[in-house]
């Protein structure tokens, strides 16, 4: 399997970061990095992440199985998580998931049908002061009301 | 040692090495402190929970099994909080567990249902439906129940640290959390059932005992496993004259509690159709079922004719059969037969290497040294394929000591996983490779050095040569195939050496010369299959066998007697190290009688009388003096390991329903 150079020049740097002998601890850094090229964790970089770190596959299919933001299946060019979890449930949070799903046309965990969008209900991200919170990609967003949600969806759809 | 530290568990003053952890430092003064992932030599793992102690200074209760004891602690493991915590645990633990105990195997010997019966709540609290998953079956022998599993990780353990297989892993999370095969619904591996045996609860299962019976209700018989050499002793479970478990849970014997495939499954040639059951002989060309008293008169007519007419016998001995037994043959053939032809199938050049050692007895190791001396070098085995128990050790020495291992093997192996250094060296050439580790060994304190049957005759001789100039203390062990491989030679089955290595008055034919010799008049083969792959030049050859099958040897003879087993039997047997060791009889098979009891029989028949078998005689002598055969005896036939794997075991191999059955399973050397 190969990976961009970019990766490539990643996983040298986080190889390096651990104690000798550790080096198995990159295992969850590389798989994310992987899966934001790929798209996904698929069997072919399980294969290839284990035989890299020297573990075998079903121990990096623990680790994959056992952390939600490492995913089997492709999602939407812009991933939007929102969370439903209590402060963000008291605020609103629900409601903005169910809107967005309208929104949309999908449900929690689909893609659009042309890959744009995705949504995924999640638990607490951490935001609670400003709930409630959302996370599209690596970009947090607060205090999110549908109408912003909407202007949003909109100005991300016009990139394309 | 290191240094000890003292301590106060429940008001007991407890003083033990530091470094020990609270739950084995309450085992010194009798407290126990439950417990279901803490497993001894393995990782710690913290998982379970059940472990739970209050220790003086902490905030919260802390898990024994993961803490060291240290000066001046103060542990409590029977406080309130204590108590209920354990309870806690174990209701959670039985939130989904199913209620499967009155027909799960693991009923009666459970670790859940001990520590709920003596920590448990007494009630559920719980009235939800219980997640359900249905049963899974891995391959031909291991089969998962997830719903009985408590995540105790003991087995993915055991496979990756103990085995070094790593074919266990756990998958997802919360709820849904279960243990997964490598190959994503099925096993590719050992398949030794040491995850099974480890396993606290019934979550896994093993194939030949699943659903049979009631561990109540079995015999447990302790005895010495047939197949390799390495004499790891299996606790055949035994219900109903029928073996229907293997295991070693109790760690009696050298193995511990480990066992392989062959030790754990591969009892099932006892009972299997094709066992012979009543005694041949060869009536108009065809072998038809006489009675016993016939086949034994029928022999000790034709033997005593051939013996008085000054014929010619060969013998061909066991390397299953007892001490005993093969001593007593052994005299049979010498004196009661008058024949020095005597052999057996050699997988190991023992006797160079006692010509080469010169006496020096502390200079042979025994299984103990596999796990405690500081360095091994391995010589042309794949141990993990072909002396399980010697390569589990090894790795435990490893693992906990921190061993060095040297590897010289003609193909990978999995010590290479972990070996200081590796050497690939071509068929031939592997005592030269050995060589060229000399400086790292030097600087080794001590060494162990393990050969296969690439390492023999004069190469033996130059091997010990190498290991003296060293100039640190070398040990030694020779590998051989079976059970009683190294007892064999012990016992004089070979043409030139009488028991404990004494030099015969007239050395006979070796075991090629006697299948090669056309003026043969008889040849009597006991457990053993030399027809196999080698033709018999003596045509007209009175030709009698002793065995549990008809095998290719057995079908050619013209009279074959039906031999019990060593599951069937007593006696000693002797390992590759040459510890003696005692069978003990788990079942017997109607109709096949052990080779002792066939050998008296035709002996009294002929009017010999061999007098009783002297093997501790033997060995007491070979203990007070190591026997040094002359260099050119082992130059007296052929060595050959048969070359069997995990998933072989000679003949008898092809007769092991599950031996044939483990298609996932890897096998086949240096791969
Ligand atoms: S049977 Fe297979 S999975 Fe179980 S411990 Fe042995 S090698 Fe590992
Ligand atoms: S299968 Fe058994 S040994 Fe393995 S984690 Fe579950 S309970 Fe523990
Ligand atoms: S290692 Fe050898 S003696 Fe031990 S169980 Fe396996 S075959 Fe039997
Ligand atoms: S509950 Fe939504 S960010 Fe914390
Ligand atoms: S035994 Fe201590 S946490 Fe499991």
């Amino acid at each position: 399997m190969t990976f961009s150079p970019e990766l490539e020049a990643r996983f040298e740097k986080l190889l390096k970061s651990y104690p000798e002998g550790r080096e198995s601890s990159a295992l969850v850094p590389m798989l994310l990095y992987a899966q934001d090229e790929i798209g996904a964790v698929t069997p072919e970089l399980v294969e290839e992440v284990a035989r890299r770190l020297r573990l075998t596959p079903a121990a990096v299919e623990s680790v994959v199985s056992y952390y939600s933001m490492l995913r089997k299946h492709p999602v939407g060019k812009y991933h939007i998580q929102i969370c439903t979890n209590i402060s963000c449930q008291l605020t609103g949070g629900e409601e903005l998931f169910e809107h967005a799903c309208r929104k949309l046309g999908i449900g929690n965990r689909e893609v659009t049908p042309d890959g744009l969008f995705s949504i995924e209900e999640v638990e607490c991200l951490g935001a609670c002061s400003w709930a409630p919170a959302i996370e599209v990609n690596y970009d947090y967003h607060h205090k999110v009301t549908p109408e912003a949600l909407d202007r949003l969806i909109d100005s991300l759809r016009k990139l394309h | 040692m290191s240094k000890l530290v003292r301590l106060e568990i429940d008001g007991k003053p407890v003083e033990v090495p530091a470094g020990t952890l609270v739950i084995n430092a309450a085992k010194t003064v009798g407290i126990e402190i439950p417990a279901f992932c803490y497993y001894d030599g393995l990782t710690l793992q913290g998982a379970c929970r059940m472990c739970l102690v209050e220790v003086e200074k902490s905030p919260k209760l802390v898990t024994a099994c993961t803490l060291a004891a240290a000066e001046g602690m103060v542990v409590r493991t029977q406080t309130p909080q204590v108590v209920q915590a354990r309870k806690a645990m174990l209701e959670f633990l039985l939130t989904n567990h199913p209620l499967d105990c009155p027909v799960c195997d693991k009923g009666g010997e459970c670790e859940l249902q001990d520590l709920t019966f003596r920590y448990g709540l007494g009630e559920s609290r719980f009235l939800e439906t219980k997640v359900h998953v249905p049963e899974k079956q891995w391959s031909a022998v291991v089969y998962y129940d997830a719903p009985r599993c408590i995540l105790c990780y003991r087995c993915v353990r055991i496979c990756k640290e103990g085995m070094g297989v790593s074919a266990l892993a756990v998958v997802s999370r919360a709820v849904d959390s279960e243990i997964a095969p490598n190959m994503g619904d099925h096993l590719y591996c050992d398949e030794c059932g040491m995850c099974i045996d480890i396993c606290p609860v019934g979550a896994l299962t093993s194939q030949d005992y699943r659903y049979q019976t009631r561990p109540w209700e079995m015999k447990h018989v302790g005895t010495i496993c047939t197949h390799c050499a390495d004499g790891c002793t299996t606790t055949l479970g035994v219900y109903n004259n029928r073996v229907i478990r293997g295991n070693n849970h109790d760690r009696t014997g050298l193995n511990g509690e480990f066992l392989c495939v062959k030790g754990r499954y591969a009892h099932d040639f006892i009972a299997h159709s094709e066992r012979l059951k009543c005694p041949l002989m060869r009536v108009d060309g065809k072998l038809v079922e006489v009675s016993w008293s016939q086949a034994l008169a029928e022999v000790a007519a034709r033997f005593g004719g051939i013996r008085s007419r000054g014929g010619k016998f060969g013998v061909i001995g066991s390397t299953r059969t007892t001490n005993e037994e093969n001593w007593y043959l052994q005299k049979f053939a010498r004196e009661g037969l008058g024949t020095g032809n005597i052999d057996h199938h050699r997988s190991g050049d023992v006797i160079s290497l006692l010509s080469a050692l010169k006496g020096r007895a502390d200079a042979l190791a025994a299984t103990s040294d596999l796990y405690e001396r500081k360095a091994a070098l391995v010589i042309g085995s794949d141990l993990a394929q072909q002396h399980p128990l010697v390569a589990f050790q090894l790795r435990a020495n490893w693992r906990h000591h921190e061993s060095h291992i040297y590897t010289v093997t003609r193909g990978p192996v999995r010590e290479d996983a972990y070996s200081r250094l590796r050497v690939r060296a071509e068929a031939g050439r592997e005592l030269a490779a050995a060589k060229s580790l000399r400086q790292a060994l030097q600087a080794e304190p001590e060494l162990l050095i393990l050969f296969g049957d690439c390492v023999r005759g004069a190469a033996v001789h130059e091997l010990v040569e190498f290991g003296d100039s060293l100039g640190i203390p070398v040990r030694y062990i020779c590998l051989v195939d079976y059970v009683n491989s190294r007892g064999a030679m012990d016992m004089g089955l070979t043409p030139g050496l009488l028991p404990g290595y004494q030099p015969a008055a007239a050395p006979g034919l070796d075991l090629a010369g006697m299948l090669a010799a056309a003026d043969l008049d008889a040849l009597w083969v006991v457990g053993a299959n030399p027809l196999k792959n080698a033709a018999l030049a003596a045509e007209r050859a009175f030709v009698v066998v002793q065995d549990l099958f008809l095998t290719e040897t057995a079908a050619r003879a013209d009279i074959v007697l039906p031999a019990a087993c060593a599951y069937e039997k007593t006696g000693t047997v002797t390992n590759v190290c040459g510890e003696v060791q005692r069978l003990s009889r788990a079942v017997t098979t109607m109709g096949a009688k052990p080779d002792l009891e066939i050998f008296r029989s035709l002996a009294a028949r002929m009017g010999l009388d061999l007098g009783e078998p002297e093997t501790d005689r033997v060995y007491a002598e070979m203990r007070r003096q190591l026997p040094v055969p002359a260099a050119g005896e082992a130059a007296r036939g052929v060595v050959a390991s048969a070359g069997d794997t995990l998933f072989t075991s000679g003949t008898l191999g092809r007769y092991c329903g599950v031996l044939r059955n483990v298609r996932e399973a890897p096998g086949g050397l240096y791969q």
